[in-house]
C-alpha cells in the first residue's frame, strides 16, 4: 500500500488501483455524511478533483491520484458516508487503471507516510 | 488577528483533548475526541458542558437604565421583571443590526451577553450612545453553558434552587463562595443554563459538572448544529447588518409597547423603516430548509426558482448536517411568499439540487417554561 501527500492510500492489484483515504485524514475530516463518487469510465487527469467528501464540519475533495480511468466504485459509501470513520482503509472509494502506475513507486509507504503526519 | 488570547478553560480543554481552532479572537475547542455528531447527540439525550467565555458579559448601571438601553435596542427592556431576560438585538446608529444579544434585569443592573465577535464594536455603540450609564465589559468572568435534558439534575446537584428556575430567568446563586449568575437559556433547543463564573473558579466549577457521568464537554463545531437544528439565528450570517430582524423571523422580540401606536413605539435607530416592514410584512424571510438529497447545502450556497432560472431568489446563510434530523438542513433568506413545502433549487458545485422550504425549527425545543 502507498501513500500520499494529500492522504490518499492506493493499492495496486494487478492493473487495478484501488483508492481511499487515510485513518489520519478520515480523524482531521470528522464525521462523513455525504460522499459523491465519479462516474464509472471517466478518464481522470491526476489532481483532478474527483471525489466530493462533506463532513459535519466540511466539504473537501480527493483528488485523482494518478492520471488514468475510473473503472469501479463504491456506492455502499453513498448510502454509509459513516463507513469511512469507522474504517477508513477498508473503506475504498474507486478502482482505476492507470498508464502512470508506475509513478506509485515513488510514493510513500507506510512508515514514511506515518513520519509525514508525524 | 495577529495574536489568540487565552481563555481561562484553556488548560481543562487541552486535558479533555479539545481541537482549538482561532475563533472570535480566541483559541476555542471546535471539538473534543468524542468529535462533532456524538457530542451533537450527547447534549441531544444527556447534558454537555459548553464554554463561551468568548461571549461579551457586559454590565450596564444607571439610574434609568431601562429606558436608555431602549434606544438602542427595540425590544420591551421597560417591561422586564427582575430576574428575568429577554432576548434582543442591538441597532448601530446608521439603523443596521449590529449584533443580537441578551439582557437581563438585575435589581440594580443590567446584565448583557453579546456575541464575541461583536463585543468591542458592542461597546462603542453602548458608550457613546448611553452618556447616562456606566457600562462595563467584564474582562474576569467565564461563561460556561450546561444544556440538555439532564442539565437541570446535574446543576440541582451542586446548586438544589436552580430546579425552580422557568426558561429565561436570570438569577445570582452563591457556590462555594463564588459568585455564579445563571439564567435558564442557551443556544441548543435543549433545556439548560448559562453560568457566568469569577474566571479563578471558572476551572473548579467546570470539573464539578464534568465529574457527573452524565456530562460531556462539546466543542463550537456540535454548537452550531445544534443551534442550527433549533433554528436559531447566528449574527454574521442569518442576521446581519443588511438583513433586518423582520427578515431575519425576529420581529416577535421587537415587542409591542416598542412598535407603531405601541407607548414607547420606535425611538431606536433605523425605526421607521423597520416597524413599517414590521406592519407590512417584510419581501424576503428567513425559512428552514431541507436538501431531498445527501448533500448538505452551506452558508452562501444560491437558491433559485427552477432548474433553468437565471437569476437567484435566495440564498442559504447557514447549512450543514443535522445529527438529530439525521439529514442535512439548512436556513436561508427566500422571497416571503414561498409557502413551507415549496420545492426550490440550490446550486452546490455548479448542480442545482431540489431543496424544500421548511418551517423552523427542525428540533422542538424542551424548555421548562
Amino acid at each position: 500500500m502507498k501513500f500520499t501527500e494529500e492522504h490518499e492510500w492506493l493499492d495496486a492489484d494487478g492493473d487495478v488501483i484501488t483508492v481511499g483515504i487515510t485513518e489520519h485524514a478520515a480523524t482531521q475530516l470528522g464525521d462523513v455524511v455525504f460522499v459523491e463518487l465519479p462516474e464509472v469510465g471517466t478518464t481522470v487527469a491526476k489532481g483532478d478533483e474527483i471525489v466530493v467528501i462533506e463532513s459535519v464540519k466540511a466539504a473537501s475533495d480527493i483528488l485523482a491520484p494518478l492520471d488514468g480511468e475510473i473503472v469501479e466504485v463504491n456506492e455502499a459509501l453513498v448510502d454509509n458516508p459513516a463507513a469511512v470513520n469507522d474504517d477508513a482503509v477498508g473503506s475504498w472509494f474507486f478502482k482505476m487503471t492507470s498508464p502512470a502506475a508506475a509513478e506509485m513507486d515513488e510514493m510513500m509507504d507506510e512508515a514514511a507516510y506515518q513520519a509525514f503526519i508525524g | 488577528m495577529s495574536e489568540l488570547n487565552p481563555l481561562p478553560l484553556e488548560a481543562l480543554h487541552a486535558e479533555l483533548g479539545g481541537k482549538m481552532v482561532p475563533f472570535a479572537g480566541y483559541s476555542m475547542p471546535v471539538q473534543y475526541p468524542m468529535g462533532v455528531m456524538a457530542e451533537h447527540l450527547h447534549c441531544r439525550s444527556e447534558a454537555g458542558l459548553f464554554d463561551v467565555s468568548h461571549m461579551g458579559q457586559v454590565i450596564v448601571r444607571g439610574a434609568d437604565v431601562a429606558n436608555s438601553l431602549e434606544r438602542f435596542i427595540p425590544a420591551d427592556v421597560v417591561g422586564l421583571g427582575v430576574g428575568r431576560q429577554r432576548y434582543g438585538v442591538l441597532m448601530q446608529p446608521d439603523g443596521g443590526v449590529a449584533d443580537d444579544l441578551m439582557f437581563a434585569n438585575c435589581n440594580d443592573r443590567f446584565f448583557l451577553v453579546v456575541n464575541g465577535a461583536c463585543k468591542y464594536q458592542d461597546m462603542e455603540i453602548l458608550k457613546a450612545g448611553l452618556h447616562d450609564c456606566e457600562v462595563t465589559l467584564l474582562d474576569d468572568r467565564a461563561l460556561l453553558a450546561l444544556q440538555g435534558p439532564k442539565a437541570e439534575a446535574v446543576l440541582a446537584g451542586l446548586l438544589p434552587a436552580v430546579a425552580e428556575m422557568r426558561f429565561m430567568d436570570s438569577l445570582v446563586f452563591d457556590w462555594m463562595g463564588a459568585e455564579l449568575w445563571i439564567s435558564r437559556s442557551g443556544y441548543t433547543g435543549e433545556d439548560g443554563f448559562e453560568i457566568s463564573v469569577p474566571e479563578d473558579r471558572a476551572e473548579e466549577f467546570a470539573r464539578a459538572l464534568l465529574a457527573h457521568p452524565a456530562v460531556a464537554p462539546i466543542g463550537l463545531g456540535a454548537r452550531d448544529s445544534l443551534r442550527l437544528e433549533a433554528g436559531m439565528p447566528l449574527y454574521g450570517q442569518d442576521l446581519t447588518p443588511q438583513i433586518s430582524p423582520v427578515v431575519a423571523g425576529l420581529g416577535w422580540s421587537i415587542a409591542r409597547a416598542r412598535r407603531a401606536g405601541g407607548p414607547r413605539a420606535g425611538g431606536f435607530p433605523g425605526a421607521e423603516p423597520l416597524l413599517q416592514e414590521l406592519m407590512d410584512g417584510p419581501a424576503n424571510i428567513r425559512t428552514g430548509l431541507r436538501p431531498e438529497g445527501r448533500a448538505p447545502m452551506r452558508a452562501g450556497v444560491e437558491l433559485f426558482h427552477s432548474l433553468e432560472a437565471t437569476a437567484p431568489i435566495g440564498r442559504i446563510t447557514s447549512g450543514g448536517f443535522g445529527p438529530s434530523v439525521g439529514a442535512p438542513i439548512a436556513m436561508g433568506i427566500v422571497p416571503a411568499e414561498l409557502a413551507p413545502g415549496t420545492t426550490i433549487y440550490g446550486e452546490v458545485r455548479g448542480k442545482r439540487l431540489p431543496v424544500t422550504l421548511a418551517k423552523l425549527p427542525f428540533h422542538t425545543p424542551r424548555y421548562k417554561r
